[in-house]
């Protein structure tokens, strides 16, 4: 089905072995033979079920709650509710840093959202358990809850992760009233829900002090820390395994209220408690990718260059915390502009409060942005792809800086090409297939920041020869359990079957969220950089041996391969690491590594990765119904260490960005702002019949400034473009311009 | 979910006998009363499990060339069988529209006509729902109702029949199989499923007990084999249910329509056959114009019962393509995405 474009081995790359090559995922088998242990699937002795009490009012307090009746019904044991709530160390709302979300831990009978757990039935079995829940037939005060963006408007002190929440350059008014011509457009995207396929779960035992969960998470660390506070527990008390994630999308980022309420009912019960969400119950507690309302104004000169552009984002935030989607910065590293301003006005709504969803911001504001240049485009009378190269920006435009690498022109360029994109014609509604149905071709640039985390890693080589890697990784389905292994074995100088690779369980070394497509660019150069040190303390004790045969090599240098030193200028002449380790009498030799970002670097460069997404959409002319007949993206993201995991997470993404335009929508009833969609039946993510053929091309780019293994992030960049690209087809098919996302078949009725 | 007892009967008489205890419910595979009890919106206190009586599992082709389907045929096997298929594809094309191909290796014929709407909220037990809880109120008005009725709708309740095969089979004057405890009885589709009036808990003609024990498909009705299709406009291109959906059937004789069926899905709490626009058809030539006409009469009475008047001017543009495309015979063989507007189509069946 698609076509890879193998990155060639670049001029950093020491050895070379692994990395590039396209592996398969080394747990794949266990997936689909059912013998991957995911968390729900642990059964410790003495487990009880426990199942949340979701608020069926978005807004007011629990006037009663039978807890008899519950108690009383078969297999029961426990009812936890604000009145026995067993104590914590801290204030679940307590707030540190943007990244810790406020939590509600049965605080008091204030209900804030739809799906608040209001208490937690806890029993012999899920079905009692759920039945207690049924029993308790909460009764309430309900007042009328705000649920659109209508409400009152606030200016946020910061958006997402606590960036800045207004930006600006230049004299943009100004530069605006005096364009040539002006596109002012309003953009709707609705709330989304992370729906991994594996909900959210925990299995909590307490022995002790002591404090063992199963439980997925994208940040061992930081799920550790956070439960330690809450709990009053010492960090290495707690062990937590995340051996395998039934995907994360930032919903698994920091630990969700619904994990929290499972280990309090394991302490209130004393027995070990597992907590799985249904379905329904991800439409809730655990984040969501807020509402946003986005005005965008670009300002053009006669030759179709833009002048100005500002980007105002309204988004929703609840009524307890503050996440406020970071929409509006997408376009600061786009195209090239003498002056822009982006801003961000925000409405608290009684929702959960919004977090981070794969690509927070950036998709949001890629469909919307990117549609306004697919507008602009056509108001300078130009072809959308001639019109983003007129406005290529060889320097970031909000800051000026070098790109650390860009290789966004190939892309549009291999992207087109293989798409065909020349022949499109201006207009829209000037093609058909076949039987008479509309054709439409748009496209979009991809881009999401090149960022890292701080990560670490420990590395053995063991007397045999054999090597060890630990890092607390983290494998959401992404294929960190290979790809990491694949970068530890090259740090290593070992092949991949000579590697033990341990992660996944919070007693290793942090490695670093997984989240803001970081992890195999922070872990990575964390793993690498711990096979370098021990590779460095093997070769001191081989060069400086006279019995090795490396004796004195140290100047011209070694090479670690295959388990081997060898001599830089005579591959002839080397060792192997159990010889060496052997004759030092030596069990094994051990280094650690760290990967993160380097500030001077990030100083000086704009990171990014970029891409162009091409997109024919068939429109049927009569009823409206909408296919994506092709999709063509084309990536440039640094080194890629696995292209056959690569190529996963650009389809995934795109996929993910067709469900932005064509599908994906939390419907809020507004009387009661309860969530009338929640459920895969009628909440919408594409099926395979929605999208006939898709590729994704790996660009080649060599980046030397990003880190030391030159690698990008792939797990976002997909979303971004891909939604704006579906959305211009539509256009570019119908001539209808659908401003309010997902676009649906009766917006095209006309 | 609620304990309940769970009854294995083993003739239909004793299903019979078991049901009609009050606050039983027939189970056959479950796919949908199973999500409505783990929903806590359908708490029966007794399961009578019908999947394994003997003798409703048959696809029959009766003496006169009508077809029998026994109540617990499974939605794809019915669809696949090639005798059936062959005289009445509509219905074959509209089952494999349904659902997934999962669900319909499960479900069967009498659960398909016995599914209940899919009306948001009805499934949420937090809201008003005169079908759920009568006279407690109907929340979808004045909510999300997009999706609701336009026709043969009450101030009570707006929601729509979802099934895909009881359109075709409406089209097509299906009968129904009826056993209780008074003995069998035969009732035309037509008039099995109840308009919602005051009383939207009722909806259809079943007696407490009383079991579907099959579909009959008279032998007039093979009569429109050579032009008959199902089209389901949707918001995706599977694995959805009909926003509004139309089974068209003619018999043409050199040019001219002898006779029309059609039936609308999507559009009210039964599928919903449209006598007037048949009329309409009846010795019209097969013609746009023909179509259009019929269309507009399909939906005279038509009105929005919410945020969706789109589904009347849909409606009739569905129509007019269901007519068209029967016009146009019925395809050699069954498309790769059955009842789309994604399927091959012949020239000029698209207007604008
Ligand atoms: C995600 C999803 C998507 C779907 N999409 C579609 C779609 O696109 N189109 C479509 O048409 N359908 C769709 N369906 C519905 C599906 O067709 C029905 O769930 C199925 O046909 C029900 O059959 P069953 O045998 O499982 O019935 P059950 O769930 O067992 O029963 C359904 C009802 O019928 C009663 N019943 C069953 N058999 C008898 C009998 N012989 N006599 C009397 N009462 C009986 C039961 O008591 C119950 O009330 C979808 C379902 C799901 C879950
Ligand atoms: S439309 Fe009918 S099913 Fe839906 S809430 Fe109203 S009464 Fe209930």
């Amino acid at each position: 089905m698609s076509e890879i474009a193998q990155l060639q081995p670049g001029p950093r790359m020491r050895h070379g072995s692994n990395i590039g090559q396209p592996l398969t995922r080394s747990e794949g088998r266990l997936k689909v033979t059912g013998g991957a242990t995911y968390a729900a699937d642990n059964h410790p002795d003495g487990l009880l079920h426990a199942v949340i009490v979701p608020a069926s009012i978005a807004r007011g307090r629990v006037v009663s709650l039978d807890v008899a009746a519950a108690k009383a019904h078969p297999g029961v044991v426990e009812v936890m509710t604000p009145e026995n709530r067993p104590p914590l160390a801290m204030d679940p709302y307590e707030k540190s840093n943007p990244l810790m979300f406020r939590m509600n831990l049965l605080k008091d009978d204030t209900v804030r959202y739809a799906g608040e757990p209001i208490a937690v039935v806890v029993a012999e079995t899920l079905e009692a358990a759920k039945e207690g829940a049924i029993l308790l037939a909460p009764r309430y005060e309900a007042e009328r809850p705000e649920v659109t963006l209508d409400g009152d408007v606030f200016k946020p002190q910061a958006v997402g992760p606590g960036m800045p929440a207004e930006a600006t350059k230049g004299d943009v008014e100004a530069a605006l009233a005096s364009a040539a011509k002006r596109v002012e457009a309003t953009y709707e995207t609705p709330p989304q829900y992370h729906n991994a396929m594996e909900p959210h779960a925990v299995v909590a035992r307490f022995d002790g002090d002591k404090l063992q969960l199963d439980m997925p998470t994208q940040g061992l660390a930081m799920s550790r820390m956070r439960i330690a506070g809450l709990f009053g527990l010492k960090p290495e008390n707690i062990h937590i395994r995340s051996p395998f994630l039934g995907g994360g999308f930032g919903s698994k980022g920091s630990v969700s209220s619904p994990e929290a309420l499972g280990i309090l009912a394991a302490k209130l019960t004393g027995r070990p408690v597992k907590l799985v969400l249904a379905r329904e119950e991800m439409f809730g507690s655990v984040g969501h990718r807020g509402q946003t309302r986005q005005t965008i104004k670009l300002g053009l000169d006669e030759t179709g260059a833009l002048t100005a552009f500002d980007h105002l984002t309204r988004a929703a935030t609840s009524r307890f915390d503050d996440f406020v989607e970071p929409a509006s910065g997408v376009g600061q590293a786009l195209y090239k502009v003498p002056a822009l301003h982006t801003s961000h006005e925000a409405v608290r709504i009684d929702t959960g409060t919004p977090s981070f969803m794969r690509a927070p911001g950036e998709a949001s504001g890629s469909i919307a942005f990117e549609s306004a240049i697919d507008e602009a485009a056509f108001a300078a009378g130009m072809d959308p792809l001639a019109f983003r190269l007129k406005n290529y920006a060889d320097v970031e435009p909000i800051s000026d800086k070098p790109f650390s690498s860009k290789a966004l022109k190939e892309c549009y360029r291999e992207g087109a090409e293989r798409f065909g994109w020349q022949d499109r014609p201006l207009e829209p509604r000037q093609m058909r297939d076949g039987s008479g149905r509309l054709l439409g071709w748009g496209m979009g640039t991809a881009i999401f920041p090149a960022l890292m985390f701080q990560g670490n890693a420990r590395a053995v080589i063991r007397r045999d020869g054999s090597g060890v890697m630990e890092a607390g990784g983290h494998d959401m389905g992404q294929g960190a359990w290979t790809a990491l292994a694949q970068i530890a074995a090259d740090g290593l100088g070992l092949p991949m079957e000579a590697l033990e690779f341990r992660s996944g369980t919070s007693d290793l070394p942090d490695a670093g969220v997984a989240g803001g497509s970081t992890h195999t660019a922070t872990a990575g150069n964390a793993i690498y950089s711990a096979g370098a040190a021990v590779i460095e303390k093997l070769t001191a004790l081989a060069v400086g041996d006279e019995r090795s045969p490396l004796f004195g090599a140290g100047n011209v240098g070694v090479i670690a391969r295959d388990g081997r030193l060898i001599r830089q200028d005579d591959e002839g002449v080397g060792e192997s690491y159990a010889d060496i380790l052997e004759r030092a009498d030596l069990d094994e030799i051990e280094g650690s590594g760290q990967g993160a970002g380097d500030p001077s670097a990030q100083e000086a460069y704009a990171m990014y990765a970029h891409g162009a997404v091409f997109a024919e959409v068939a429109v049927d002319p009569d009823l409206g119904q909408m296919r994506v007949n092709r999709l063509v993206g084309a990536f440039a993201a640094g080194r890629v260490i696995n292209p056959r995991m690569v190529e996963s997470q650009y389809l995934g993404g795109m996929i993910w960005g067709l469900s932005f335009a064509l599908h994906e929508k939390a419907v809020h009833d507004r009387r009661s702002g309860r969530i009338m969609n929640a459920n895969f039946g009628e909440y919408h993510v594409p099926v395979n019949a929605d999208l006939q053929g898709m590729e994704a091309i790996l660009v080649a780019e060599d980046d030397p400034h990003v880190n030391p293994l030159g690698i990008k992030g792939v797990g976002e960049i997909g979303i971004t473009g891909t939604g704006a690209a579906i959305a211009n087809a539509v256009w570019h098919a119908t001539g209808i311009r659908v401003r309010r996302f997902p676009i649906g078949l009766a917006d095209l009725l006309g | 979910m609620n304990r309940f007892d769970y009854i294995r009967p083993k003739n239909v008489a004793e299903a019979v006998a078991a049901a009609s205890e009050p606050g039983s419910a027939y189970l056959a595979a479950g796919t949908n009363l199973l999500d409505l009890m783990k929903g806590g919106v359908s708490r029966p206190e007794r399961l009578v499990d019908v999947t394994h009586l003997p003798g409703l599992d048959r696809i029959e082709t009766l003496a006169d060339g009508a077809m029998r389907i026994g109540a617990l045929v499974k939605n794809s096997e019915l669809a696949y069988d090639e005798a059936f298929s062959a005289r009445f594809p509509a219905v074959a094309e509209a089952l494999l529209s349904g659902a997934s191909a999962q669900l319909r290796n499960a479900a069967t014929v009498g659960g398909n006509l016995l599914q209940r709407t899919r009306c948001a909220y009805f499934y949420d037990t937090a809201s008003a729902c005169n079908k759920r809880a009568p006279g407690s109120g109907c929340d979808a008005i004045g909510g999300e109702n997009h999706g609701h009725a336009v026709l043969g709708w009450s101030e009570h309740c707006i929601a729509t029949h979802p099934s895909d095969f009881c359109v075709p089979l409406t089209a097509l004057g299906a009968i129904v199989k009826i056993e209780g405890k008074d003995g069998r009885r035969d009732v035309p589709i037509t008039d099995f499923y109840l308009l919602p009036g005051d009383t939207p808990d009722r909806e259809n003609v079943l007696s407490p007990g009383e079991m579907i024990v099959g579909v009959r498909l008279p032998a007039e009705a093979a009569g429109f084999a050579a032009n008959q299709r199902y089209l389901k406009v949707r918001e995706r291109t599977s694995y959805a249910f009909a926003v509004v959906s139309a089974a068209a059937a003619l018999r043409i004789e050199d040019g001219t329509i002898a006779e029309a069926r059609l039936a609308l899905g999507g559009v009210a709490a039964r599928p919903w056959r449209a006598i007037e626009a048949e009329a309409a058809l009846a010795g019209a030539p097969a013609s746009r114009a023909s179509f259009e006409k019929a269309a507009e009469a399909a939906f005279a009475d038509a009105r929005p019962s919410g945020d969706n008047a789109y589904k009347i001017a849909l409606g009739k543009r569905i129509v007019t393509r269901a007519l068209a495309m029967a016009a146009s015979g019925t395809p050699e063989v069954m498309p790769a995405l059955p009842a789309s507007p994604f399927a091959p189509l012949s020239e000029g069946v698209i207007h604008v």
